[in-house]
C-alpha cells in the first residue's frame, strides 16, 4: 500500500480487533491466541469467531469499503467502530486515542459528534415524521428547535426531499427512506460515516442513483466514510480502498485497480470475477485496430481495393491528422465508381463516438443502436481504434 | 392386588394447606397494622375515584361515548348504538351500580398500569429478570381467578377494598408481559440507531423504544381492562357491590329476570370499552402510516 502516508491524516486505525460470541469467549480468545484453529476452539468452548484479528486505517476524507459475504464479520467489525458491540480483544484508534479506553460520558460524546450511522434497513422510527427522524441525533444532544430544524431541513433539501419534511416514514419508498438515513446521519456534522450495507435494499436502479448521489454528497462534504457491501461492483465503484473480508479475516486491502490486477489468493480472483466486469472494463481494454482505414483524399479505387484487400465492408476514413472523418461503406463506394455518388457525400458522418475510458456500460446503450463499430477517439478527435458490438457483448461473459 | 397399587396412598400427605393458613394467621397477627394501611390507602382511592365516576351526568357519558366512537370508528351508526346502548343501562335502572363497578375496574386499572407497565419496562431489558417473573405471570393467569379472594378477604376484610388488590392482581399479567414483549419486539436496526447516535438509555427507552412498542403495550392495557371487568362480577363473592352483586343476589333467589339485566349490564360495559380502546389504538396506528 501506500508507502508514504501521512499519519496525521489517519483518522480510524484498528488494531488486531477480535470479535467473539458466546459465554466462553475469554478462554477462547486466549486458546486462539495461541495459535489453536478458528474452528477447534469455535468447537470446543461454543463459541462464534466473528472477527477474527483484523488490522486497517482509514485516512480522513476517503472511502474504505469492507466487502465480503454474509457472515464474513463485516457487519461486526462496523458496529465495533462505535461500539455498538464491544471487542474481545484488540485496539480502535480515532484520531489517535483509544475509543475502548472511553467512560460513559466520553462514547456518549464520541457518538453525538464523531461518527454516525447508516442502517441496511434504514434503522428509522416509524413514530416520527422525516423532520423529527433527521433531527433525532441532534434532539438526544440537546440542540434547541431552532437549531435542530433549521439543520435537519438543510441536510434534507440536500438529499433532495424538499417537501418531505412532514410526511410519514410508511409514506417514503425505499430509496427515499435511505435518503432520510443518510439525512439522519449527516444533521449530526460527523467526521466519520459508517455505513452498514445502506443500499443493498433497494432496487438496483435506485441503487445506482443513491451511489451517485453518495460520492456527490462526500465530494462536497469531505467526509470519511466507512461502507459494508456484499457487492463487488458497488465496492468498487465506491471505495478509494477495498478491504476484503472471508471468515472473520481481512485477506486483502487495496485500490480497487490494484487489487483487480493483483488479487492476493484465488478467493479474492473469483470474487472480483464475480463482478459485473462492465462496471470495471473501459472501453480501452476491448478496442481494437481497425484493419481498413483509407485517407479521405484516397477516393473510392483506392478504398474499394482495400475492402476487398481485408474482407470487409466498410472502411474508416480518416483525415491528414489522423482524425476520424466517418465511414465508407462498400455499397457507397460502388456507388461513387459508377458515377451515381460524389466521394465526399458517400462518406456517413456524424456517427457516434467513444473514448478509451469509457465504461463499458455507459457504452451499452450505444453500441445497442450502432450499425458500425464504434470509432474510439482521443485529442483533436484523433481515431485511436474501434469497438464493435461482438467485443462489447462478449466482455459481458 | 393391595389397595395402594390402585388408590393414591393415604400415608403420603404433604399438608400444604396448614402452612399457607398458618401463614395466612402470621400476617393477619403480626402485619396487622400494614394492611391496614394498604386498606386505609386503597380506601380513600376508590372514593376518589368513585367522587369523580359519580360527578359525571349521565347524560354526558352517553354523549362522550358518542363522540368518542365516532371519532374513532368514524361510523355514524355505531356511535349511536353504543350510546343507545348505554341509555339502556340506564333504563334498566342499573345506572348505580354500574357506576360503583365502573370504580373498581378503573381504579384497579389504574394500579395494575402504576405498577406493570415499570415492571415491564424493567423485564424487558434484562434476560435473567425476564426468566423469574415469567413462571410467575404464568402462575397468576392459570390461577382460577377466585382463588385470589380468599387471601384478599382475609388480608382486607370484605368489600370493595379487596376486589381491587384481587381485581389488581388477576389483571396485571398482560400489561407486563405485552409491555415487555412490545419492547423486546422493537426492530433492533431502531434501537440500535437510537444508540448510535448517542441517547443515553433513558432517552432512547422514551424516545424510541416505548413509542414503538405503544401498539403492543396498548393491547396488553386492552387485555388488562377485559380482565379487570370480568374479575369484578367474580368479586360479588366478597361482598363487592355493584353490577355483580346484582348477579349474585338473583342467582340465590332465582329471579332470572333481574339476573339478566345485570349481565346484559356487564356484557354492554365491556363492549363499549373494548371497542372504545382498541378503537385508540387503531386510530394510532392509521395515522402512523
Amino acid at each position: 500500500m501506500n508507502s508514504n502516508k501521512n499519519n496525521e491524516n489517519i483518522i480510524i486505525e484498528v488494531k488486531n480487533l477480535s470479535k467473539l460470541y458466546g459465554a466462553n469467549k475469554v478462554p477462547a480468545y486466549e486458546m486462539m491466541k495461541n495459535g489453536t484453529g478458528k474452528n477447534e476452539v469455535a468447537k470446543k468452548f461454543g463459541v462464534t469467531v466473528a472477527v477474527n484479528d483484523i488490522s486497517f486505517e482509514v485516512e480522513r476524507g476517503k472511502i474504505f469499503v469492507l466487502i465480503g459475504l454474509s457472515g464474513s464479520g463485516k457487519s461486526t467489525v462496523v458496529r465495533c467502530l462505535n461500539l455498538l458491540q464491544k471487542p474481545t480483544s484488540g485496539e480502535i484508534l480515532f484520531e489517535g486515542k483509544s475509543i475502548l479506553s472511553f467512560n460513559k460520558s466520553d462514547l456518549l460524546d464520541f457518538r453525538r459528534h464523531k461518527v454516525s450511522m447508516v442502517f441496511q434497513n434504514f434503522g428509522l422510527m416509524s413514530h416520527r415524521n422525516v423532520l423529527e427522524n433527521v433531527a433525532y441525533g441532534l434532539e438526544v444532544r440537546g440542540a434547541n428547535t431552532t437549531e435542530r430544524v433549521g439543520r435537519a431541513m438543510e441536510m434534507i433539501e440536500m438529499v433532495g426531499l424538499k417537501g418531505w419534511e412532514y410526511k410519514n416514514i410508511s409514506q417514503l419508498s425505499g430509496g427515499m427512506r435511505q435518503r432520510v438515513g443518510i439525512a439522519r446521519a449527516l444533521a449530526n456534522d460527523p467526521d466519520v460515516l459508517l455505513m452498514d450495507e445502506p443500499f443493498s435494499a433497494l432496487d438496483p436502479l435506485v441503487r445506482q442513483d443513491m451511489q451517485f448521489e453518495l460520492l456527490s454528497i462526500q465530494r462536497k462534504l469531505n467526509k470519511t466514510v466507512i461502507f459494508i457491501t456484499h457487492d463487488i461492483n458497488e465496492a468498487f465503484k465506491l471505495g478509494d480502498l477495498v478491504g476484503i473480508m472471508k471468515d472473520g479475516q481481512l485477506i486483502q486491502i487495496d485500490t480497487p485497480e490494484g487489487m483487480s490486477s493483483n488479487p492476493a489468493n484465488e478467493y479474492v480472483e473469483n470474487f472480483i470475477n464475480s463482478a459485473d466486469k462492465a462496471q470495471i472494463y473501459t472501453v480501452g481494454h476491448i478496442m481494437q485496430i481497425p484493419s481498413c482505414l483509407i485517407n479521405s483524399r484516397d477516393g473510392a479505387n483506392n478504398a474499394l481495393k482495400q475492402m476487398r484487400i481485408h474482407g470487409v465492408s466498410s472502411a474508416y476514413v480518416i483525415g491528414d491528422r489522423l482524425e476520424f472523418v466517418g465511414v465508407l461503406t462498400l455499397d457507397n463506394a460502388v456507388k461513387v465508381k459508377s458515377g451515381d455518388m460524389n466521394f465526399n457525400d458517400s462518406i456517413i458522418k456524424g456517427l457516434p463516438t467513444t473514448t478509451e475510458d469509457t465504461l463499458i456500460s455507459d457504452l451499452m446503450p450505444v453500441a445497442a443502436n450502432a450499425k458500425y463499430p464504434i470509432a474510439v477517439i482521443g485529442e483533436g478527435n484523433q481515431l485511436k481504434g474501434i469497438v464493435s458490438k461482438a467485443a462489447v457483448l462478449s466482455s459481458l461473459i | 392386588m393391595p389397595e395402594w397399587f390402585i388408590k393414591f396412598p393415604k400415608e403420603i400427605n404433604f399438608n400444604i394447606k396448614d402452612i399457607i393458613d398458618n401463614f395466612i394467621d402470621y400476617l393477619i397477627a403480626n402485619w396487622g397494622a400494614f394492611f391496614n394501611g394498604i386498606k386505609g390507602f386503597l380506601k380513600g382511592f376508590l372514593n376518589g375515584v368513585g367522587y369523580c365516576i359519580d360527578r359525571i351526568p349521565w347524560w354526558l357519558l352517553i354523549v362522550l361515548v358518542f363522540f368518542l366512537t365516532w371519532k374513532t370508528s368514524k361510523k355514524l351508526g355505531r356511535a349511536f348504538l353504543y350510546s343507545a346502548l348505554l341509555f339502556c343501562i340506564g333504563a334498566l335502572g342499573l345506572w348505580q351500580l354500574m357506576n360503583t363497578t365502573l370504580t373498581i375496574i378503573v381504579a384497579s386499572v389504574i394500579i395494575s398500569i402504576i405498577i406493570g407497565f415499570p415492571v415491564g419496562v424493567l423485564v424487558s431489558s434484562s434476560n435473567s429478570l425476564n426468566k423469574i417473573i415469567r413462571p410467575i405471570l404464568d402462575f397468576m393467569q392459570t390461577m382460577p381467578s377466585f382463588v385470589y379472594l380468599i387471601p384478599a378477604a382475609m388480608l382486607l376484610g370484605l368489600g370493595n377494598v379487596p376486589a381491587v388488590i384481587a381485581t389488581t392482581t388477576y389483571a396485571l399479567p398482560p400489561i407486563i408481559r405485552l409491555t415487555s414483549h412490545g419492547i423486546r419486539q422493537v426492530d433492533t436496526e431502531v434501537t440500535e440507531a437510537a444508540m448510535a447516535f448517542g441517547s443515553t438509555k433513558w432517552q432512547a427507552l422514551y424516545k424510541v423504544q416505548i413509542p414503538q412498542a405503544l401498539p403492543t403495550i396498548m393491547t396488553g392495557l386492552n387485555q388488562t381492562i377485559m380482565m379487570a371487568i370480568s374479575m369484578v362480577v367474580t368479586c360479588s363473592m366478597i361482598g363487592t357491590t355493584g353490577l355483580g352483586q346484582e348477579v349474585l343476589i338473583s342467582i340465590n333467589r332465582l329471579e332470572t329476570g333481574r339476573g339478566f339485566s345485570a349481565g346484559i349490564s356487564i356484557v354492554i360495559m365491556a363492549i363499549i370499552i373494548d371497542r372504545l380502546t382498541q378503537g385508540i389504538m387503531k386510530d394510532r396506528e392509521v395515522s402512523d402510516e
